[in-house]
């Protein structure tokens, strides 16, 4: 069909065309208008408090302390349950967040400019993994970093990207790939990037080296501190892909943990949810896929944009950390995302691959027709609220959403 | 130990070049048999479904 040919056309340019840049880091409440006292972001489609699982409960009565909205965590999921907290989607205030996604006015937010379209995304800082508040902890050593991020780090990055007038993402990602970065999984090399292009201007904007030894430190010992930095970059790119009339090319993909949500270009800001799978994955000492809960955060804005599990060939070492098989079979998970995309970005290419572009573009219609769904990698959280990071893993988008998808652009083109 | 022959040969008296589509159940066999088989990773469009595949033909796929 000739329109939707044209209309993916102009989604595959408009992504391609972006020129994200990592410009500040500066408080929720100062960038996010819609953002109001009492109210929680969260990641994936809107949920209510009932249909909440179990960590993404936890970190929601974590935030309420931290912000002073509750004196305990046992009060915290009181007002939590009674209604006093309201709750919507990062997605429908240009914002996404890993795994439980949480997001309030208090926290420090990094905020990436797409400079061709002019929109602003928006994603808080990464906290390191393990026990931390995406994978639903809450305790006291959860909390305390929290306020730290919030006290220190948060501004001293600001000042930092201000002095340096930004920091490009696209490069960034070029060579983060050719590194062996996959940017959801795997993002030792991006971060080590982002420390080395930081830590000079850093140092010159600090005024205590005891807290700028402590900032260096914590980006330096955190893997995957670059992660939010490429999810803020992914919806910065995809944002300005919504509501392309008769385009079918997926704008967002997000869970909540309990529903697996996705937006096509064509169809607006409109959700089409299916149950959440569970990811099939590796587990910390101690635990077993007993203790995992079903898929959960925005994170895959960066398979939306061709990267994680789409460009897995250029990370064989992450398809082991994520049981994904052989190394040797990263590749094979490159190539069969190829079938379901548009395009390939020319910019971001995979050496090992010849220097094959990532897969760009997902097509509702390729996925329904091939019955192939989109490989995500991600973290696993503990079924139980406040435990956190369990693991690691590989999971399927559910192919319902695609349908649906499907269905709904069809009747929008007025196709029976 | 011996290798153990591939007794499955067509009509010329040649040994049998298969490609098998689909239900990867059938390769496995002729593996285990020690006949070379090429397993090509196949489902009907749309899983199946006539109606979804009928709409995906209007849409252009």
């Amino acid at each position: 069909m000739e329109l939707i040919e044209k209309a993916n056309q102009e989604a595959i340019r408009r992504m391609l065309s972006a020129d994200p840049i990592l410009i500040d880091v500066l408080y929720a409440k100062d960038v996010m208008p819609n953002l109001k006292d009492k109210m929680v972001l969260h990641a994936g489609p809107p949920i209510s408090w009932d249909r909440m699982c179990g960590p993404m409960k936890g970190a929601i009565a974590g935030i309420a302390v931290f912000e002073g909205w509750a004196s305990n965590l046992e009060e915290a999921f009181k007002i939590a349950a009674g209604g006093e907290i309201t709750f919507d989607s990062n997605h429908h205030h240009d914002a996404v967040g890993p795994m439980t996604g949480i997001t309030t006015r208090s926290q420090p937010i990094l905020v990436v400019e797409n400079l061709v379209a002019g929109n602003r995304s928006y994603c808080a800082i990464n906290e390191g993994l393990g026990k931390v508040m995406r994978f639903g902890g809450n305790d006291s050593e959860v909390l305390e970093r929290l306020t730290w991020i919030r006290d220190v780090l948060g501004p001293s990055m600001g000042k930092a990207l201000r002095e340096l007038g930004g920091l490009e993402l696209k490069p960034l990602i070029a060579r983060g790939l050719s590194m062996g970065d996959e940017m959801h999984q795997r993002n030792v090399a991006c971060s080590g990037s982002v420390l080395r292009a930081l830590a000079g201007a850093m140092a010159k904007t600090a005024h205590n080296f005891k807290s700028l030894s402590e900032a260096l430190t914590f980006i330096g010992s955190n893997d995957q501190f670059h992660l939010n930095i490429a999810m803020a970059m992914g919806k910065s790119i995809m944002d300005p892909v919504c509501d392309i009339e008769g385009s079918s090319v997926v704008t967002a993909m997000a869970r909540n943990g309990t529903d697996f949500g996705i937006r096509v270009s064509g169809t607006g800001d409109e959700w089409f949810t299916a149950p959440v799978e569970m990811p099939e994955g590796l587990y910390f000492a101690g635990f077993t896929e007993a203790d995992a809960n079903p898929d959960m955060g925005d994170s895959t804005i960066i398979e939306t944009i061709g990267l994680g599990g789409f460009a897995m060939g250029a990370a064989p070492a992450v398809a082991g950390f994520v049981g994904a098989g052989a190394a040797s079979d990263a590749a094979n998970y490159t190539r069969l995302m190829g079938e379901i995309c548009v395009s390939a970005n020319p910019e971001w290419t995979i050496p090992a691959l010849d220097y094959l572009g990532v897969p760009t573009g997902i097509d509702v219609r390729l996925v329904v027709d091939t019955g192939i769904a989109p490989t995500i990698n991600t973290g696993i959280a503990h079924r139980e609220p406040g435990l956190g990071q369990v693991g690691a893993g590989v999971v399927r988008a559910p192919l319902a959403c695609f349908e649906k998808a499907v269905r709904r652009l069809a009747e929008k083109l007025g196709v029976k | 130990m011996a290798k153990k022959k591939n007794k499955n040969t067509n009509l010329l008296g040649k040994p049998l070049k298969i490609l098998n589509i689909g239900l990867e159940k059938f390769s496995k066999e002729l593996k285990e048999d020690k006949t070379p088989v090429t397993q090509l990773d196949w489902k009907p469009p749309a899983g199946g479904d006539r109606e979804l595949a009928k709409l995906l033909s209007k849409l252009g796929i």
